[in-house]
């Protein structure tokens, strides 16, 4: 549905996308991921032919944004950072100017009118003055003019920046509900958002693609092992930490221990096994057959975040899980 | 051409949906009021006063009132072109709706003309309201109405032009104050342009040149009742220009943002 090669895009002083390529498939939705300037807004202002690119080509449903310009934008659906929204204007106007632009008339843009207020919960502000729209609503107004025309793709730039928890989810969810019909690209600097809602991210740092996965693939890469977060606490409110990491390095599939928090005697450590073994049962049992309390034992979820700073290097992080040797006692 | 309508009836709809645009009205409609209370009392006055001296001094009411006040409706309008322009593409970068428009299945072209277009009509409505004033000398004298149509085309088309200037110079910023100070200025400077024929330098090539580009210099014909094409064209090709230059700041915009 989107085919992008070698897109690049340079300002007098520097370079805002460095020639990224990546596909999107019909009916995904792809997040588009990287820390604020990192070119996530230039890269979608040309796909929705709002800017040309320097050198490289950008596709969208077969047209190409440089040679067929107003095919590409029939088929796009955009909602900019900040949503484009008339003050003076009441929420079925507005809605009704943006249906015409798009090429709807008559009958059917009144229809589709109803449907996308409806779909996107402004019907009840239909009369009120945009200028008058609380964030939640204004967002939810930008969406909704972003489908107006049922396009092929929507584009949604920072979709859930400077709203409430509840709108966030809110705002999610419907995203999540359109894609059925729509190709969704939706840039953010919110991991956890892109793990909720995408199957495919993409993430570019410094205007660079950094990487192109679905979202379980690079889960997966960086769970070659897996984590556990394991509570230990002492009967008689003392115990030497040092003997229990001992003790858990004795178990069979357990590669790694490390003290992670020491908390009013409770110690809580982090240990890496082999991800098929069954090394649960055991690490419960030697904990209490040493007299110990095991106060919790749980997976230590490998967030995006982890792969995202991983892969853009912004910090020094810990060594790639890959390289634990899988085998090792 | 639908396209260009959408536009149109958007921005007529902020012009009225917003003070601006009775705000506008009524202050042209007050101004020109009052020059043309002064204009016909001086004219009434002399009248009188050339009937007590017994001497009939014919009087017309054509080159005596409605001349000068057409003349009037243009200075008057001059300030109040660039009200009319500043918001058009300013407010829209500055709230960023031009992101809408740009990528919206529609040309450049289509969003510009359709903006000038309503600005048209806005400047064609206070002119309606001057026209209210007219009306009155046809209920009490005998005036010829054809000066008065080409007058008011002359001056319909010289707002065009300036509209066009003022189109232009609002995409060149997000500031609407900009907008309207730079037009104003532009506005002003294309007015008195033809000053420089009494200056001394009537013989000079660039005087005529620059005399010639003076929008009031094109006016004089419409003002005396005639259609002359040669000024038409004058205003027509400066619309054109305006519109031109307007397309090709638009596309600027997109290589540079």
């Amino acid at each position: 549905m989107i085919t992008v090669s070698e897109l690049t895009k340079r300002y007098a002083r520097h370079t805002a996308v460095d020639s990224i390529s990546f596909n999107v498939e019909k009916g995904q939705i792809v997040g588009f991921l990287g820390p604020n300037g990192a070119g996530k807004t230039t890269t979608m202002r040309i796909l929705t032919c709002f800017m040309p690119p320097t050198s490289g080509t950008a596709q969208v449903a077969g047209f190409d944004v440089l040679e067929q310009p107003l095919e590409v934008k029939k088929r796009i659906g955009y909602l900019p950072e900040n949503p484009p929204l008339y003050p003076e204007m009441s929420t079925t106007e507005y809605l009704s100017f943006v249906g015409s632009l798009k090429g709807l008339s008559g009958a059917e843009l009144r229809q589709r009118i109803d449907y996308v207020s409806d779909r996107c919960a402004v019907a009840d502000v239909k009369d009120k003055l945009l200028g008058k729209l609380s964030k939640g609503y204004r967002q939810r107004v930008g969406l909704a003019q972003a489908i107006i025309h049922n396009p092929d793709v929507l584009i949604l730039d920072e979709p859930t920046a400077g709203l409430d928890p509840k709108q966030i989810n809110e705002t999610r969810d419907l995203i999540k509900s359109l894609a059925g019909d729509h190709t969704i690209v939706l840039s953010t600097h919110i991991l956890p958002e892109v793990e909720q809602i995408c199957q495919q991210v993409i993430i570019i740092n410094k205007g660079k693609l950094v990487a192109t996965d679905s979202v379980n693939n690079l889960q997966n890469r960086a769970r070659g092992v897996e984590s556990l977060l394991v509570e230990v606490a002492g009967r008689n409110g003392n115990i030497d930490p040092a003997a229990v990491q001992r003790r858990l390095e004795q178990i069979n599939g357990i590669s790694r221990v490390v003290v992670k928090d020491n908390r009013h005697n409770r110690w809580i450590f982090e240990v890496d096994s082999r991800k098929d073994t069954l090394v649960r049962g055991d690490l419960a049992r030697a904990v209490v057959e040493a007299g110990w309390d095991l106060n919790e034992l749980r997976t230590a979820a490998v967030s995006l975040e982890e792969i995202f700073l991983q892969l853009t290097g912004d910090q020094p992080s810990a060594p790639a899980p890959e390289a634990v040797p899988t085998g090792a006692n | 051409m639908r396209n260009t309508w959408i536009i149109c009836r958007k921005e007529m709809r902020s012009y009225f949906a917003s003070p601006i645009a009775y705000l506008l009205l009524t202050m042209f409609a007050f101004i020109f009021g009052w020059f043309f209370w002064n204009i016909l009392g001086y004219f009434v006055s002399m009248g009188v006063a050339s009937m007590q001296r017994g001497q009939m001094m014919p009087m017309n009411i054509n080159e005596e009132v409605i001349r000068p006040l057409l003349a009037n409706v243009g200075v008057i309008g001059l300030f109040f072109i660039p009200l009319i322009t500043m918001r058009l593409f300013a407010e829209e970068k500055r709230t960023g709706t031009i992101e809408l428009l740009v990528t919206s299945p529609i040309t450049d072209m289509e969003v510009i003309l359709g903006k000038w277009l309503a600005a048209m009509l806005l400047y064609g409505c206070m002119l309606l309201v001057t026209a209210l004033n007219f009306a009155f000398l046809f209920k009490y004298g005998h005036p010829d109405w054809k000066p008065l149509v080409i007058g008011y085309l002359g001056l319909y088309l010289q707002a065009g032009a300036l509209l066009a200037v003022g189109t232009f110079i609002s995409t060149l910023t997000k500031n609407q104050i900009i907008a309207g100070a730079v037009t104003f200025a532009v506005c002003l400077m294309l007015w008195v342009l033809e000053w420089v024929s009494g200056g001394g330098f009537e013989t000079a090539k660039w005087a005529q040149v620059l005399s010639y580009m003076s929008v009031i210099n094109h006016y004089e014909s419409f003002a005396k009742g005639m259609l002359s094409s040669k000024d038409a064209i004058y205003y027509v090709s400066l619309i054109f220009f305006g519109l031109f230059l307007t397309a090709r700041s638009m596309e600027s915009l997109r290589w540079r943002s």
